[in-house]
């Protein structure tokens, strides 16, 4: 099961997206107690790419797609902005970074999701977000 | 459903009273307001009563610690109350639940503020 969206840098286009990742979730098997992480994780991907990525810019989109696959839940989330290197990330856990008012949405997307990848896409960003299915889930 | 904030006062203690989701542009500005609000009328010891909060990201933990520490740099003091399962654990996963003072009575949280 697969489906690609491409909306405007809205607040309206993170709910939208968050509750797509979390629909995803539910049909392809995981827990209650995993769906909302997956919904958390693929929020703060939307929420990356309107606002850090596009700033808000109305002429620029976001794409989301969803893919179920027998192994996995694959969500790609991609912006048309500057572009981000994961590298240069503070640790939001880092001691002088523990108190900080931002900066911890990668860090969740990571701590919630199996694998996460970034893309550089001149311009823009591409994030993919990959959560295992177990046996029993593939078979659903 | 966007936030909601009661106020109310027990023992010099400033309640609010917390409902819906703390997200970015529902909660978070109106978590900022309520807790300018409170400063601007004098008052500095804050109790943040999250029981009724459904759904926190990272903008909303990210309005939680600037509350914190912009009472904190008042001079005051700014606790919680009432985790839910939600926000306690990601709390924990964010290594902030050490850094709040975190209560899960009311009485027991009043009575822990600096008279």
């Amino acid at each position: 099961m697969r489906a690609s969206y491409t909306l405007d840098s809205s607040l309206d286009s993170v709910n939208k997206i968050e509750q797509i990742g979390e629909q995803f979730a539910t049909k392809a098997g995981f827990d209650e107690d995993t769906v909302p992480h997956i919904a958390m994780a693929v929020r703060e991907a939307a929420v990356n790419a309107v606002l850090h990525g596009n700033s808000y810019d109305t002429s620029k989109h976001v794409v989301a797609s969803f893919e179920t696959t027998s192994e996995s839940l694959i969500i790609r989330i991609s912006d048309q902005g500057p572009g981000l290197d994961p590298d240069k990330i503070p640790d939001p856990l880092a001691p002088e970074n523990i108190l900080r008012g931002s900066g911890r949405g990668i860090f969740l997307i990571k701590a919630f999701m199996d694998e996460v990848n970034f893309r550089q896409l001149h311009p823009g960003t591409e994030l993919t977000l990959i959560k295992h299915r177990t046996p029993a889930q593939s078979g659903t | 459903m966007s936030m909601k904030v009661k106020t109310r006062q027990v023992d010099g203690i400033t309640i609010l009273d917390l409902s819906g989701r703390i997200t970015l542009g529902e909660g978070s500005v109106t978590i900022r307001d309520a807790v300018r609000d409170v400063l601007a009328k004098g008052s500095n010891k804050i109790l943040l009563n999250l029981g009724d909060i459904s759904y926190i990201d990272s903008s909303g933990i990210g309005e939680l610690v600037s509350a914190f520490t912009t009472v904190k740099n008042s001079g005051g003091e700014l606790k919680l109350l009432n985790l839910t399962k939600k926000v306690h654990d990601l709390l924990q996963i964010t290594k902030l639940y050490t850094v709040f003072d975190v209560k899960d009575d009311e009485a027991t949280a009043i009575s822990s503020f600096t008279k």
